[in-house]
């Protein structure tokens, strides 16, 4: 049979504020356990809730970036459950009316094509507690440092049909909230965290089938992993006359497999209710188009305006405008080149093989832009070629020193008098005469093979310092015999 | 309307209350009272009406995105029942 994948996918996104959702404690990650909570995040009676100013700022900015309708008016609401590290028996969060509506996003795939996908909801609500069941004497350690502290749950439409959709639509929100400084987007910290839901139906059919929801995945690589082990594990079932139930499952990276969380019947019984410790939450026209005015360039802007003000290829546009930082890196290095499309070259070429090898982001690239620009200058004017440049590249990551101290500590500089160039090549035709005479005895496609040898010669005696633009017309000239 | 016996189990264990046989009883006749007085109050017309989240006519006051609160970790370890390295120990969870 021919499955249809129907998945639709939430995001949690913890919010980049200083202090938390509803309390003056701190937020961070890895402090001691329990040191950044207040008697609010640990739920004491009487404690009652204050809601940070950021936060709504935050998720209001994330409204705009996805083309929603702001809430103007939401409600916090209390999902109730009980679990240790949620000490109040409730998680405040927003049911009926959120602070941001239906919105949408253009999602580019690989191969180029386009397509949009509705996005539901976006809504503030608090993160809960850590439990660490590992060592305690048989006993479950909670560690509040994590409570309330602000989480942006973005809830897609049911619109996305494959993993690979999946995983460009969540890279272009994480690329989204990093761009807005909304969000670290530190997925291996948690910063932002994803629920598949996912079912299938036969090609054409209109009701959607039973769903699986897939919780917590934390990489991209997980959810387009987990995807595919989630869409044959239910095509076997149906294969098989079977029926999917709907529950909730956790993926397992090391085995490759999702499994059963087990969890109760009546799990999902959250008995949602209007908060009566905050009140709703109003916004002034004002306040909002403030915030639309003031939304720094977007992906997507910023890819069209690569391709417009630099005239790179949609492609090369696309990729360096993904994250907030490589953008950046792109400018500044260009600023200095003045040539986008060879800076492009070498950002999205040399210097990401260099990233990808020491597994670095950006960020942390020992080769700052201004620098790795002022190297391909010398590319620019002749005093390197791209081979030479390359080595250089790798002797300033390792913190050799600038571009021209190393050209000249090294003494790399191109040999482009013409003079020089014609004594090194007259040297290796009298060394080699026996593949001179074979050269000219030869026939102009069985030339075009030879003249390899002798350019590699060339290079080898110049110790890779001859300009190749130079040397091969030259070379052929004197070959010759002109 | 009413609750059924099976109705009052089910919260009760949503809300991780034990009840006896003689509190089921109980309280699937005071909770069928409420839900009878609920449905009374449905006959109203609330065409047109917002449904109201809070009965302050007030909205809610922000805070500015501060750190105002330090680390008193040992005030609230010493309410604790059980502790151990900086956390709060409970009876083992599992799910």
């Amino acid at each position: 049979m021919n499955w249809e994948v129907v998945i639709g996918l939430e995001i949690h996104t913890q919010l980049s504020t200083k202090s938390k959702l509803f309390s003056g404690a701190a937020v961070g990650f890895g402090a001691e356990p329990n040191t950044q909570t207040t008697l609010v995040d640990l739920g004491m009676p009487g404690a009652l809730p204050v809601f940070n100013k950021e936060a709504l700022r935050m998720a209001v900015m994330f409204g705009h970036a996805i083309n929603a309708e702001i809430g103007m008016t939401s409600v916090f609401a209390r999902k109730n459950y009980f679990y240790p590290d949620l000490p109040k028996g409730y998680q405040t969060s927003q049911m009926d009316h959120p602070i941001v509506g239906k919105g949408y996003l253009d999602v580019m795939l690989d191969d180029g094509t386009t397509s949009r996908i509705g996005i539901t909801r976006a809504h503030l609500e608090e993160d809960a507690g850590k439990s660490l069941h590992e060592d305690f004497q048989g006993m479950t350690g909670i560690d509040l440092n994590r409570s309330s502290t602000p989480l942006l749950e973005i809830v897609s439409e049911p619109d996305i049909r494959s993993a690979k959709e999946a995983v460009a639509y969540v890279k272009m929100i994480h690329s989204i909230v990093t761009y807005l400084g909304i969000c670290d987007g530190n997925m291996a910290e948690g910063s932002m965290r994803c629920d598949i839901n996912l079912s299938l139906r036969p090609k054409g059919q209109k009701e959607y089938g039973t769903r699986t929801e897939i919780k917590n995945v934390n990489s991209f690589r997980f959810i387009e992993k987990a995807i595919y082990t989630e869409i044959e594990r239910q095509a076997d079932i149906l294969e098989d006359g079977g029926r999917i139930i709907q529950e909730t499952r956790l993926y397992d990276p090391e085995k490759n497999e999702t499994r059963s969380m087990r969890s109760k019947e009546d799990a999902n019984d959250y008995r949602y209710f209007p908060c009566p410790d905050l009140l709703p939450v109003v916004l002034t026209q004002v306040y909002v188009d403030d915030i639309k005015a003031s939304l720094p360039e977007l992906p997507s802007q910023k890819a069209a305006r690569f391709q417009s003000e630099h005239g790179l290829s949609e492609y090369d546009a696309n990729v360096l405008s993904s994250s907030r930082a490589m953008a950046d890196y792109f400018e500044t290095a260009n600023a200095v080149v003045k040539d986008p499309k060879l800076t492009a070259n070498w950002v999205m070429g040399e210097l990401s093989k260099l990233l990808n090898q020491e597994q670095l982001d950006i960020e942390n690239c020992p080769v700052n832009a201004t620098a790795f620009g002022e190297l391909l200058v010398r590319i620019q004017d002749n005093t390197i070629n791209g081979k030479t440049a390359k080595d250089i590249l790798q002797a300033m990551w390792d913190g050799e020193g600038s571009a021209d101290e190393i050209i000249e500590a090294k003494g790399l500089k191109q040999v482009t008098d013409t003079g020089a160039i014609e004594a090194m090549i007259q040297t290796i035709l009298n060394a080699n005469t026996a593949q001179v005479e074979q050269y000219r005895a030869s026939d102009e496609d069985k030339r075009k093979k030879m003249i390899g040898f002798f350019v590699g010669q060339v290079m080898k005696a110049s110790q890779g310092k001859a300009n190749p633009g130079m040397v091969n017309p030259i070379l052929v000239k004197m070959l010759k015999g002109e | 309307m009413s609750i059924d016996k099976q109705g009052v189990q089910k919260i009760a264990h949503l809300a991780r209350l034990a009840l006896t046989d003689e509190d089921v009883d109980q309280y699937q006749h005071s909770l069928s009272s409420v839900l009878a007085l609920v449905e009374q109050m449905q006959s109203v017309n609330t065409d047109g009406v917002e449904p109201l989240s809070n009965p302050l006519e007030m909205t809610q006051r922000l805070r500015e995105d501060k750190v105002t609160e330090e680390n008193r970790r040992d005030a609230f370890l010493a309410n604790a029942a059980q502790t151990e390295a900086g956390l709060f120990l409970v009876p083992k969870v599992i799910d």
